[in-house]
């Protein structure tokens, strides 16, 4: 295992670390200490590596990742896994705002709170919050799917394309053009693929969720709009 | 961008540390507003006495302000020089006067006034603000402090955070606002004057207001939502400690720690890691469009 103290190297030999990885480097377990709430730790990533951060980190971290397992031992602030391409993320604590942003695969989990906008413009990665997600989450989502165990905030799914939504807990409200729609055996099937990877075997309920995604009514220009224009 | 620190201390032991934690908290906010910096720092006070911190310029004659204030007001002044501003005690019976008094030197402002509260503001880097002023050795129950980069008005002393809403009240905000206008033209109906053409100060022109109107500290902070447009998220210093209040979609960071010794605010978490606890700290983000109030009991 690898260690590497931010209280001694910069986030940007940690990262330049990081990318000058072989796909077949035996050095697949990194340690980071002292990460002192620093912006932009851990992006980038594309090997398949574990790295293992212990505290808070600042904003965009595990930016565009892709392959590799990055956990926070903390909280995270704005942006973590932003445009995530694969892999995995993991955040012990709470995110801060746009949690998962753009996302286009692999699996970011956040054990507490995500606040504002989490997953917003998703592409296809699959979020699961154990807590509650603050307003205007998976705004503009586009694939993927973003569940969450306990309450979601204001405007739930504004503007929402293919993305499914799954929330256990009470929607505050919901966002243009999103609605909730039937929990069939498919969806509960989906359910738990996403529960189990989050590691939470078999002591959730998927019964007790409601799915929601997009009424299509914003897909195309409708006529008797035209006097909006 | 901008940065704002808040520190409430709970545990009295700390309260000579409260400047140096402070400090260290606005040092990493440099990056979010390298331009100006200032602090509001709620330290002991005189009984009888309110406190008024003045902005002198660098030739500003200090012993011919001493013996004015002196001569009008019947006794000597008690006074601190930090930097290019000076604290001064004056008899709280003889405020109306003092002000009449310090209105005859053109040069000098009174940056704030009030029981406890000694506010101090300049342009300049944030380490090198809060140098000039001994910041670091400055002891108090609560303080709140700014890093500015300006984006509504000029890079000026006055247009540094924080700005002062009434005796031993001020208020510092991270963010813009798009309706200042439209707000000061309304204040300025009613009475409020501003020195400067800077939206921060409208919206604690308006906090002062809503209180001389007989709002509350928690009502003036809620009707903050329905009639202040824009970014905003503000910390308000009052004499008992400091409330906190972001815009209805958070579009300013905020980060929020708390102890069974303290309580610190942070527009970003790298403000708050050196503070004593703070790894076992209860670290959380204010919700939206909610008000928030830490104070002595």
């Amino acid at each position: 295992m690898l260690i590497v103290d931010l209280a001694r190297s910069s986030v940007r030999e940690l990262n330049a670390g990081l990318h000058r990885l072989a796909p077949d480097s035996n050095e697949t377990h990194w340690r980071v200490r002292n990460p002192r709430g620093q912006h932009s730790i851990a992006v980038g990533l594309e090997q398949p590596v574990v790295v293992e951060i212990e505290g808070h980190v600042g904003y965009y971290c595990a930016g565009m990742n892709k392959l590799a397992t990055v956990v926070v031992e903390g909280n995270a602030g704005q942006g973590v896994a932003e445009n995530m391409m694969s892999g995995k993320v993991w955040v012990k604590g709470d995110a801060s705002q746009a949690a998962g942003a753009t996302g286009r695969g692999g699996l970011l989990v956040i054990d507490g709170n995500a606040s504002a906008r989490c997953g917003i413009s998703m592409k296809g990665i699959d979020i699961v919050v154990k807590g509650s997600v603050g307003h205007l989450s998976a705004f503009m989502a586009q694939a993927g799917n973003l569940v969450v165990l306990e309450d979601a905030g204001e405007a739930l799914g504004d503007s929402i394309y293919e993305a499914q939504l799954f929330v256990r807990g009470k929607v505050q409200s919901l966002g243009v053009d999103c609605v909730e729609k039937p929990l069939e055996d498919e969806h509960k099937h989906e359910l738990r693929r996403l529960l189990d990877a989050a590691g939470i075997n078999g002591t959730v309920d998927v019964g007790e969720f409601r799915r929601y995604g997009s009424a299509r009514k914003l897909y195309h220009f409708h006529v008797e709009n035209v006097g909006q224009y | 961008m901008c940065g704002i620190a808040g520190l409430f201390l709970k545990d009295a032991k700390l309260e000579p540390d409260l400047g140096s934690m402070l400090a260290r908290m606005l040092s990493p906010l440099s990056d979010r507003g390298p331009d100006s910096a200032g602090f509001a720092v709620y330290g002991a006070e005189t009984p009888g006495h309110v406190k008024f911190t003045l902005r002198l310029p660098p030739t500003a004659d200090v012993d011919g302000l001493l013996k004015s204030l002196r001569d009008e007001l019947g006794e000597p002044i008690a006074h601190r020089l930090h930097g290019t501003h000076v604290v001064v005690a004056i008899p709280a019976d003889r405020i109306a006067l003092a002000r009449r008094v310090l209105a005859a030197f053109a040069d000098i402002a009174i940056v704030g006034a009030g029981r406890r509260m000694e506010i101090f503001k300049e342009v300049g880097r944030p380490d090198d603000v809060s140098e000039q002023f001994g910041l670091g050795a400055m002891r108090g129950t609560h303080a709140i402090g700014h890093t500015r980069m300006a984006t509504e008005s000029a890079v000026t002393t006055n247009g540094a955070h924080p700005f002062t809403t009434g005796n031993d009240q001020c208020l510092v905000h991270n963010g813009s606002l798009s309706n200042h206008c439209a707000v000061r033209r309304d204040l300025i109906k009613k009475g409020l004057s501003f020195r400067t053409e800077n939206d921060s100060e409208v919206a604690a022109g308006f906090i002062t207001a809503k209180l001389s109107d007989g709002a509350s500290l928690q009502q003036a902070m809620e009707s903050c939502l329905d009639s202040l447009d824009g970014f905003y998220t503000f910390v308000i210093g009052t004499e008992a400690g400091f409330g906190v209040l972001r815009d209805p979609i958070a579009c300013k960071p905020a980060v929020v720690a708390e102890t069974d010794q303290l309580v610190a605010f942070g527009t970003e978490y790298r403000a708050l890691v050196d503070l004593p606890g703070i790894a076992s700290a209860k670290v959380w983000e204010p919700a939206p469009g909610t008000v928030y109030r830490w104070e002595l009991h």
